[in-house]
């Protein structure tokens, strides 16, 4: 029994039962397969976390993320710019407590290089009702390429807990039909 | 005191009873050490399932209880209550069983053993005095820069202080059984299991000590930076560990309970050691699956780590999914319910607490917890999910339906054999842990839903109801009287029917819930 010594010493002697051993052949094999997928999906799938990013200081980021609110500046929602950036190019997020600012413009099946950080407390990036949801460090600041597949009005809640004001940190992103003709193409293509 | 004269002088002072049920040996410091843990850990039990009745009845938009403020306070004691303290102090006290009273010894130093116990308890109520002060709402994870005060993080140092001791109590026992030879032969498997835990317990405690000590410190302004992303990687090293430690005692306690009350013995002692074996060597890999949605981390590391190498971990649990029921299945077929493929199962001591408990527990940390725990921890999946009430959803299948059913139904087997006391009422015993487990799975399968929809996790307004709390309110713990039956039958390649279909059914689950959710993640926005 379980609680007693085993019968044999040596207990690693002893057969294995079939059924056992076909089981652990059936999850080693299972096991493999889910291994190799996560791989196989950087090169069949579009939907892959990037890794690049970089130090930054809070301070220098805010700026950074100012100085690109105020260049493509369309309009502005209750004190907060709504900022539509050219296609492909780079577009800055910033977290704060509790804020996600400014509000995005993107148009559908283009590239954008989002970076994202925050500017004291840890927070979540969730994109809502797409669910995306990243992890935002401050000092970190992470570069992500986005394709939106759908136009409309999206929200971003804050799914990190980040204090008392946790659930009032939201943020917006319209997502444009796209005019050009061959934005369709780039979505096809992926990129 | 050094450790030869604790290990050669005592022998003479050890003082025993013999157990009127199983003619086990019982050293009477191992039995109040047992007790007095077990009872400290229902007591955080309670104050931890109370602060959770309370978080669900805030989220439960209909009667939405708590005022914010209120609320991460209580989610934040909750977490620590019922992650920590509840689940080491029974671990403590299963150590001390799967050493002392199974191996037939006494208890290497039970001073030394008492001291563990008080600074645990310290440690403890330090932490929840810190909680309920109200400035230290940081959460169970309380990722810096946000910082509680300096007795939060003392608090759980002494506490995490304190169960070194007591693991290091167990191993010194295990030498003292194995110089005086208290027994024959190798260790029983539930003991090696639980020699698997003890190991992962140190690995965690000493992950804790690394990332916790200077916290601490850093509350204190004597350290300037705590980096954010650092602290996570070797946070998570105790924090998954810690979960970690709770599947290698659970798995030996449904060893301990199925070979208790039918008679059940391993089919082979290698398959399943070498399952426990795996834990060692792989679970602790996992602090990555907290860190798939970070900035600046390699895919290859990513991949490597939330696998656990392969999935080598994964399989461990696999196969005590198989041997478990199988070695039920074996015993109860030789105790005579032979008959078509599931007379094993219908006719199983289903009336008796500790069997429906520790059955449950297999079968919900399996197919709520196991799974869901591989879709999550998978790299690019993650982000499906990544701190949605999913993330919950999944550790109220394994840490719930899993480790605390368990637990419970091993207090069924304990109160008789330790305690030497009767039921209280014994016809709500019998019903508890369907009550419990099956609260404890619906609760989990609905946050696991409401994740998959997006819903944050510890968030206070939401218009979502993930409330399902009433079952919290239906655990005191009762005793039942321990019909312990046990067989030592005849050998030789059974057949095992009823369980190949049970494994059948799982794995047919795993493998579809795990590619709904790429085909999920294939309708996503496009990221790289």
């Amino acid at each position: 029994m379980a609680i007693t010594p085993p019968e044999h010493r040596i207990w690693w002697n002893e057969p294995i039962e079939r059924v056992e051993l076909v089981w652990i052949v059936i999850a080693f094999l299972w096991g493999l397969f889910m291994f190799v997928f996560m791989i196989a999906w950087h090169f069949i799938g579009q939907q892959n976390l990037s890794k690049e990013a970089y130090r930054v200081n809070p301070s220098a980021y805010e700026e950074k993320v100012e100085g690109f609110a105020k260049k493509f500046q369309v309009r502005e929602e209750q004190g907060i710019p709504v900022v539509k950036a050219q296609a492909g190019s780079d577009v800055y997020l910033l977290a704060r407590l509790w804020q996600w600012w400014p509000i995005l413009e993107l148009e559908k099946g283009v590239s954008y290089r989002i970076h994202l950080s925050s500017l004291d407390w840890q927070h979540g990036f969730s994109l809502q009702p797409t669910n995306i949801n990243i992890q935002v460090h401050p000092g970190y600041e992470h570069v992500i390429s986005l394709t939106p597949t759908q136009s409309g009005e999206f929200g971003i809640v804050c799914n990190e807990f980040c204090g008392i004001g946790h659930h009032t940190m939201t943020g917006k992103i319209y997502v444009t039909e796209q005019k050009r003709a061959e934005a369709g193409q780039r979505l096809a293509e992926g990129r | 005191m050094t450790a030869e004269t604790v290990v050669g002088a005592v022998p003479a002072k050890a003082e025993f009873r013999t157990c009127q049920y199983t003619g086990l040996k019982v050293d009477v410091a191992a039995q109040a050490l047992i007790k007095a843990n077990a009872v400290a850990a229902v007591v955080f039990l309670l104050i931890g399932g109370l602060m959770g009745l309370l978080v669900a009845l805030t989220r439960w938009p209909a009667v939405h209880l708590l005022p914010a403020e209120w609320f991460y306070l209580v989610l934040t004691g909750h977490g620590a209550n019922v992650l920590l303290f509840w689940i080491i102090f029974f671990e403590i006290a299963v150590l001390y069983f799967a050493s002392a009273v199974l191996l037939n010894s006494r208890l290497a130093a039970p001073k030394f053993a008492w001291l563990g116990f008080i600074l645990m308890v310290v440690g403890a109520l330090a932490t929840n005095v810190a909680v309920l002060q109200g400035d230290s709402s940081v959460m169970f994870t309380s990722y810096p820069p946000m910082q509680a005060k300096p007795h939060f993080y003392l608090g759980l140092i002494l506490f995490a202080v304190g169960a070194l001791i007591g693991c290091m109590i167990f191993f010194a026992t295990l030498v003292v059984a194995r110089e005086e030879r208290t027994y024959e032969g190798s260790i029983p498997l539930v003991t090696f299991g639980a020699v698997t835990a003890a190991i992962i317990a140190v690995f965690t405690i000493a992950s804790g000590a690394i990332i916790l000590i200077p916290t601490w410190l850093w509350s204190l302004g004597f350290i300037s930076y705590i980096d954010p992303l650092m602290y996570k990687v070797v946070w998570w090293a105790m924090g998954h560990s810690s979960q970690q430690i709770n599947v290698s005692a659970h798995v030996s306690i449904w060893y301990l309970i199925a070979a208790l009350l039918v008679g059940a013995k391993p089919l082979s002692e290698k398959v399943s050691r070498t399952a426990f074996l795996m834990y060692i060597l792989f679970l602790q890999l996992a602090s990555a699956h907290h860190l798939l949605a970070e900035p600046g981390l390699d895919a290859s590391w990513k991949i490597v780590n939330t696998s656990y190498m392969m999935y080598l971990a994964v399989m461990g649990s696999m196969v005590h999914g198989l041997t478990v029921p199988g070695a039920i299945e074996a015993a109860q077929r030789r105790n005579g319910y032979n008959r078509g493929m599931f007379e094993w199962l219908r006719k199983a001591p289903w009336g008796h607490p500790a069997f429906s408990g520790m059955f449950l527990s297999l079968i919900f940390f399996g197919f709520i917890g196991g799974i869901s725990g591989v879709v999550l921890g998978t790299e690019q999946l993650n982000v499906l999910m990544h701190n949605t009430i999913y993330v919950p959803g999944h550790f109220h299948g394994t840490v719930v339906a899993g480790t605390t059913l368990a637990f419970m139904a091993a207090t069924y087997i304990v109160l008789p054999l330790i305690f030497q006391r009767e039921i209280v009422w014994p016809k709500l015993a019998r019903i508890q842990p369907y009550l419990f487990g099956i609260g404890a799975a619906g609760i989990s399968l609905f946050m696991m839903g409401a994740g998959t929809l997006g819903v944050a996790r510890r968030h206070w307004d939401i218009t979502f109801s993930d409330a399902n709390g009433g079952h919290k309110l239906t655990f005191p713990l009762f005793s039942s009287g321990g019909a312990v039956a046990s067989h030592y039958g005849s050998e030789r390649a059974p057949k095992l029917p009823g369980t190949i279909i049970l494994v059948a059914i799982f794995f047919v689950c795993f493998v579809l819930y795990y590619f709904i959710n790429w085909k999920y993640l294939s309708e996503l926005w496009l990221f790289q």
